[in-house]
């Protein structure tokens, strides 16, 4: 991994703040789509893309590159404007989110758009295809990791558990997956809806190595990978404490912007002044 | 105007301003309303309370509800276990998680066991628009329909679809019924018959049959409407019990007419119009062509869009009259 230095904070704090307003216009244009969750994988979004992963954005398949599962595939605007961001196509594809012909597919489609290792939107099946993939890169001795992120909603689906016992059992090193653990899924917050707490011990006794982070803090993010790959002989699963709809004051914590886009330009305008104004409490430079 | 008055569609049938009211209110309408009259019917769903309308029965019998999260095999195998302790479940999600996902334990558990389960699929078809072709339901009617036991049903309004809600409550059988997301057009009364196992004559004709399902059975009128204007005379028929199939009207359709057209939000292959042929392959064969999804997947578009697209449109189902009129003896 590169190293991590007070500028190259500062660099991923401003792309991660490019990338937030970018995820407000698209889904402005879109007219419909995942506001909270994308808005709360910002951060660990940018630190994979900018700093983490193996990936070349000029040669998607190049065959060492790591191995990234998109598990939540709602939250994809914030996978589609961080590959913008990092040189995978230009960012004015961006707008075409959710229209009809468009490549930025409602939920991502592995054949539209190179760079995406698979298609979700089903959620609980990402750990699993994961796995496939880390036995393989063992069977062939490839040096590629192999990460998936999943929501914390989504771990209420069995096939996860099914992954989990035989990651596990199969003790895949080569295996980090990352729980977006915001608290909000669709119908309310997660541990009214189904608890799942507690985290941490539930994967310990599937024999998981668990690292808790806080998801808006690059240092922690990027040493909490950094330490995934250091740990052998068990897969690791990082649990990222994230805000849903952070950046935006207004609807952070509210599940209710689960699947809601900004209504209309005006609430969107609202969104880009307070992600511009520290939390619209200083006046913006741009105004 | 050839409408069927025993029909008893809307007064203002092709005004542009009929009312619009999406399928699935019809479910959360019709299973508030069972609420109150079957103490044991209860209702289970995976985290999809407001979007599938359940919330409404939700709220009035908060002790008769219950969520799961998002665990649709569960929710389908729970739900056998409740009916087999007495109760009707009645379980939601969209129809591409259940019974898409859970196609095994629905066959097994609900229908190998007969149990009365319920399954309410929601945001059907490719009408779904922007989530794409990952939550665009075109095959269910075709998996649920091969099920010993299993009843199936596509609404063609949400009026109608609050009676389908209803009817099944009492038959002791599984089932499941398809609904959409989008808000589509009130075109049936309190007073329209649907009956199971029925199929209704909607418009009268004795060219050409269309045999359509769902709100698609609008675009048919309107296609019959402008064919009668060229002189082609149709007749529509809504076709929303797709199993149990009503072959009387279905082979007198084609008898009386010599041809057929089906049209469903859904592959052709193994649908309504699949059933339709297999009915008149025995009984009468005659020329038919099929309105729905080609072997294709959905993708992301506007629900109208998207409809067009796939060749459900007004436009194509004339089309499809046309040449299966072409090819009338
Ligand atoms: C198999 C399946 N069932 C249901 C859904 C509908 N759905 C989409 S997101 C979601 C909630 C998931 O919660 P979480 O992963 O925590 O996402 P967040 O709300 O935090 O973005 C549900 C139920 C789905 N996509 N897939
Ligand atoms: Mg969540």
């Amino acid at each position: 991994m590169q190293h991590l230095d007070d500028e190259k904070i500062k660099f991923l704090e401003s792309t991660a703040q490019q990338i937030r307003e970018d995820i407000i216009a698209m889904l402005l244009a879109a007219g419909s789509g995942h506001t909270a969750g994308p808005l709360g994988m910002v951060d660990v979004f940018t630190a994979l893309y900018f700093h983490i992963l193996r990936h070349d954005s000029a040669n998607p398949q190049w065959e060492d590159r790591d191995r990234l599962i998109l598990s939540n595939g709602h939250i994809c605007p914030v996978l589609y404007a961080t590959m913008a961001r990092a040189g995978y196509f230009a960012p004015d594809e961006l707008k075409t989110l959710r229209k009809f012909g468009s490549r930025l597919q409602g939920h991502p489609h592995r054949m539209m758009l190179a760079g995406l290792e698979t298609s979700s939107g089903p959620l609980g099946c990402g750990t699993s295809q994961a796995v496939g993939m880390a036995i393989a890169a063992r069977m062939d001795k490839k040096k590629w990791q192999v990460y998936a992120l999943l929501g914390d909603g989504e771990l209420d689906a069995g096939n996860n558990w099914e992954a989990f016992m035989l990651a596990g059992k199969l003790k895949l090193d080569n295996l980090t997956i990352l729980i977006d653990r915001n608290n909000i899924q669709i119908d309310g917050m997660t541990e009214d809806i189904m608890p799942m707490e507690p985290i941490r011990a539930k994967f310990e006794a599937f024999n998981w190595h668990v690292i808790d982070i806080n998801g808006h803090d690059f240092y922690d993010i990027i040493n909490g990978f950094a330490m995934a790959k250091g740990i052998y002989e068990k897969p690791v699963c990082i649990i990222s404490h994230n805000i849903p709809g952070k950046g935006i004051e207004s609807i952070e914590f509210d599940f209710a912007w689960h699947g809601m886009p900004p209504k209309d330009a005006a609430q969107a305008d609202d969104f880009l002044n307070q992600l511009r104004t520290l939390k619209g409490k200083i006046k913006s430079e741009h105004e | 105007m050839p409408v069927n008055p025993n029909a008893k569609l809307v007064e203002n049938l092709f005004a542009p301003d009929i009312k619009q009211e999406p399928t699935r209110a019809g479910y959360g309408e019709g299973l508030k309303r069972l609420g109150e009259t079957h103490p044991n019917v209860v209702a289970l769903c995976a985290d999809l309370t407001g979007s599938t309308m359940t919330k409404k029965f939700a709220d009035a019998y908060p002790n008769r509800f219950i969520q799961v999260g998002v665990a649709e095999q569960n929710l389908v195998t729970v739900a056998s276990g409740m009916a087999a302790a007495g109760k009707i479940p009645y379980i939601a999600s969209y129809t591409m998680f259940c019974p898409g996902r859970a196609w095994e334990q629905v066959r097994t558990t609900i229908c190998y066991n007969d149990q009365p389960v319920k399954i309410a699929g929601a945001h059907a078809g490719v009408s779904v628009g922007p989530d794409g072709a990952t939550h665009q339901a075109i095959e269910d009617m075709a998996i649920m329909r091969v099920i010993p036991n299993m009843q199936v049903f596509a609404a063609c309004d949400a009026i109608e679809n609050r009676k389908v809600t209803m009817a099944i409550a009492d038959t002791g059988k599984p089932a499941f019924f398809r609904f959409q997301r989008e808000k589509t057009p009130v075109f049936t009364t309190e007073e329209t018959p649907f009956e199971i196992g029925k199929a209704q004559v909607y418009w009268e004709g004795d060219g050409v049959a269309i045999v359509a399902c769902g709100p698609l059975v609008y675009n048919a009128l309107l296609a019959a409407r402008d064919l009668e204007a060229e002189g082609i005379s149709c007749m529509v028929i809504n076709n929303a019990s797709i199993k149990p199939m009503d072959e009387d009207v279905v082979i007198a359709a084609a008898k009386k007419c010599g041809a057929v057209v089906t049209v469903e939000e859904h592959q052709v292959m193994g649908g309504m119009g699949s059933r339709v042929a297999e009915i008149l392959a025995q009984q009468c064969p005659v020329p038919m062509e099929f309105v729905g999804v080609h072997d294709r997947f959905g993708e992301s578009g506007e629900p109208n869009q998207l409809i067009e697209h796939f060749g459900m449109g007004v436009g194509s189902i004339k089309e499809a009259v046309k040449s299966v009129l072409a090819r009338k003896k």
